[in-house]
C-alpha cells in the first residue's frame, strides 16, 4: 500500500460542552481521494478542518506526510509549533470553503497571486505566468481581470481552487465545495475536482454530492455524531450499507 | 408594434410649493440682512481674509489637523489590534486607554496637557521606577502651546479611532481569515493584506468624518492660545475690535477647508470599494 500522506489517530474536539469528534481515525495514502459524507453537525468538516489545524483538537494526532501537525515532539513532550512553524505546515496544505471566501478586494488574478508573492515571496512576473496558467486550467482564462462579485458561484469557486493549487500543496482539503452553488453550476466544479483527482493529488472531500463520491473517490467515510461509523471502496458503502445509520442517511440523500 | 408613450400629467402638490416659496423668502431675507447690515464690517472681513497672521494661523490649523489625525489613526489601528488580541493584558491596557480619553472632555485634556509640568516638572528618558535619567528637560520648555495641542488631540483621537478601526475589524467575514491562513499566511500579512483593506470600507467614511470633525475642533486649541486660526482671530479683535468680521474671516477658511475635504473623502471612499 502507498504511503500515508495523511494519518489521523484518536481525534478528538469538543466546543464547549458539546463532543464534535469522539475519537477519529483515518489513513489517506497518498494520491488517494477520500470522501467525507454524514449529517450536518455530524462532525465532517470539523475534521477537515483539524487537518489543517483551523481547529485545535483536544486530543489525539494529525500528521500530514509524516509531519505531526501544529506539535513538535521534544524529549517524550509535546511542545506547540510557534505561528510561524504553524505557516510553513499550512502552506503545504490547500484548502477550498463552501463559501469560496475569495478575496474581494482583488481580481481574481491578484487572488491566485496573493499565496506565492505574500507567503513564499515569489516574483510577481513569475506568479502572474503561473496564476494565468492556473486559471486557465480551471477554465476561466478569460475571467482574470474580475473581481469576485463579478463571477457566478461556480466560477469563483474554481478561482478558489486554482489560488489553493498556486501555493503547490501536497494535499488539498474540499470543505463542501458546491453546497452553496445553484444547482446548474455543480458540475463546472466538480469537473475540475475530477481533473485535480485524475492528476494524482491527495484529496479529502467533504461532501453531499454522492455521484462524486462514486466515481472520482477512492475510498468513503461515513461519519455520525462525531464517529466513523463505516468506511469503503465508494460503490461498496453506497450500494450495500452495512449500517443501519448509514443506511437510514444514504435513503435521505440519494 | 406601437411605442405606448408615457407623458402623464403630474398630481398637483400645493403643500410642497408653498414651502418651497417659504424656505426661499427666508433665505433670501437672511441673506438681505447680512450683505446691507452696516456692523459686518465687510471691508475689515475682505482686509483680513489674506492676512499674514490669518493664514499663519491657518497652516497650524492644518498642521495640527493633519498631524494630531495621521498619528491618531496610528494610535486607532494599534489600540484596536490589541482589543481584539488574545491576551488579557493588552486588552485591558487598549481598553483602559479608550474609555480613560473618551470619558473625559476634550477640553479638559487640552488645559491638562498644557500644565503637564505642574506634575511632572521635568521630562526625561531613563530607567522607569525611579531609575537613573539619561536626559532630561524641564517640561515648559517642552510642552509648548504647539505641542500640548498636539498630544492632546492625537491621544484623544486615537481612541475614538480606536473604535472606529475595531469595527471595522470585525465587519470583515471571518472566512476571510480562515482562508489566508490556510494559504500560509502569517498574522501579520493577514492583517495587512486581507482584514485591513477590507476593513478600509467601513473605516474610512466614518474616519472622514472625524477628520472633517477635527478641522473644526482643533479651534479649541485656543484656550490654551495653540497660534491656530481662532486664536490668531481672538488676537487681531482683541487689538481692534472687529470681533463678528474675524470670526466671519475664521469661518469663511474653516468652510473652505472642510469643503475640500468632503471632496477628499468621496474620492477614498470610491478608491476603497473596489470589488464592491
Amino acid at each position: 500500500m502507498a504511503t500515508s500522506m495523511v494519518k489521523i489517530e484518536s481525534v478528538r474536539k469538543r466546543f464547549g460542552q458539546l463532543e464534535v469528534l469522539k475519537g477519529v481515525s483515518l489513513d489517506v495514502p497518498a494520491g488517494s481521494v477520500v470522501c467525507v459524507v454524514g449529517p450536518s453537525g455530524s462532525g465532517k468538516s470539523t475534521l477537515l478542518r483539524c487537518v489543517n489545524r483551523l481547529e485545535t483538537i483536544d486530543a489525539g494526532r494529525v500528521w500530514v506526510d509524516g509531519e505531526l501537525m501544529g506539535f513538535a515532539e521534544k524529549g517524550g513532550r509535546l511542545h506547540l509549533l510557534r505561528p510561524d512553524e504553524l505557516c510553513r505546515q499550512r502552506q503545504e496544505i490547500g484548502m477550498v470553503f463552501q463559501r469560496f471566501h475569495l478575496f474581494p478586494h482583488m481580481t481574481a488574478l491578484e487572488n491566485v497571486m496573493e499565496g506565492p508573492c505574500t507567503v513564499k515571496r515569489v516574483s510577481k512576473a513569475a506568479a502572474t505566468s503561473r496564476a494565468l496558467a492556473l486559471l486557465d486550467r480551471v477554465g476561466l482564462a478569460d475571467r482574470a481581470g474580475h473581481y469576485p462579485r463579478q463571477l457566478s458561484g461556480g466560477q469563483q469557486q474554481r478561482v478558489a481552487i486554482a489560488r489553493s493549487l498556486a501555493m503547490n500543496p501536497k494535499l488539498m482539503l474540499f470543505d463542501e465545495p458546491t453546497s452553496a452553488l445553484d444547482p446548474e453550476l455543480v458540475q463546472e466544479v466538480l469537473q475540475v475536482m475530477r481533473d485535480l483527482a485524475a492528476s494524482g493529488m491527495t484529496m479529502i472531500v467533504v461532501t453531499h454530492e454522492m455521484g462524486f463520491a462514486r466515481e472520482a473517490g477512492d475510498h468513503l467515510v461515513f461519519i455520525d455524531d462525531g464517529v466513523i461509523v463505516e468506511e469503503g471502496p465508494p460503490r461498496e458503502v453506497l450500494s450495500r450499507p452495512r449500517h443501519e445509520r448509514t443506511r437510514a442517511f444514504l435513503g435521505q440523500v440519494l | 408594434m406601437t411605442e405606448l408613450r408615457i407623458e402623464a400629467v403630474k398630481p398637483p402638490r400645493p403643500g410642497r410649493l408653498v414651502a418651497a416659496v417659504l424656505a426661499a423668502l427666508v433665505m433670501a431675507w437672511l441673506i438681505y440682512t447680512v450683505i446691507v447690515n452696516p456692523n459686518l464690517h465687510w471691508d475689515v472681513i475682505a482686509e483680513f481674509l489674506l492676512d499674514g497672521r490669518i493664514l499663519g494661523g491657518l497652516w497650524i490649523t492644518i498642521a495640527l489637523t493633519a498631524l494630531s489625525m495621521v498619528i491618531g489613526v496610528g494610535l486607532g489601528v494599534l489600540a484596536a489590534v490589541m482589543q481584539l488580541s488574545d491576551s488579557p493584558v493588552l486588552r485591558g491596557a487598549a481598553g483602559l486607554y479608550t474609555w480613560f480619553f473618551r470619558g473625559t472632555p476634550l477640553l479638559v485634556q487640552l488645559i491638562f496637557w498644557f500644565n503637564i509640568g505642574l506634575v511632572f516638572p521635568e521630562i526625561g528618558i531613563g530607567v522607569p521606577f525611579g531609575g537613573p535619567m539619561f536626559l532630561q528637560w524641564p517640561a515648559n520648555e517642552l510642552i509648548t502651546p504647539f505641542t500640548a495641542a498636539l498630544l492632546g488631540l492625537t491621544i484623544n483621537e486615537g481612541a475614538y479611532m480606536a473604535e472606529i478601526v475595531r469595527a471595522g475589524i470585525r465587519s470583515v467575514d471571518p472566512g476571510q481569515q480562515e482562508a489566508a491562513e490556510s494559504l500560509g499566511m502569517t498574522h501579520r500579512q493577514i492583517l495587512r493584506r486581507v482584514v485591513l483593506p477590507q476593513a478600509m470600507r467601513v473605516i474610512i467614511p466614518p474616519t472622514g468624518n472625524q477628520f472633517i470633525s477635527m478641522l473644526k475642533t482643533t479651534s479649541m486649541v485656543s484656550v490654551i492660545s495653540g497660534a491656530e486660526l481662532l486664536t490668531v482671530s481672538q488676537r487681531i479683535y482683541l487689538d481692534n475690535f472687529e470681533v463678528i468680521a474675524l470670526l466671519v474671516v475664521a469661518s469663511t477658511w474653516y468652510l473652505l477647508l472642510t469643503s475640500v475635504a468632503t471632496v477628499g473623502q468621496r474620492f477614498l471612499e470610491r478608491r476603497f470599494s473596489r470589488g464592491h
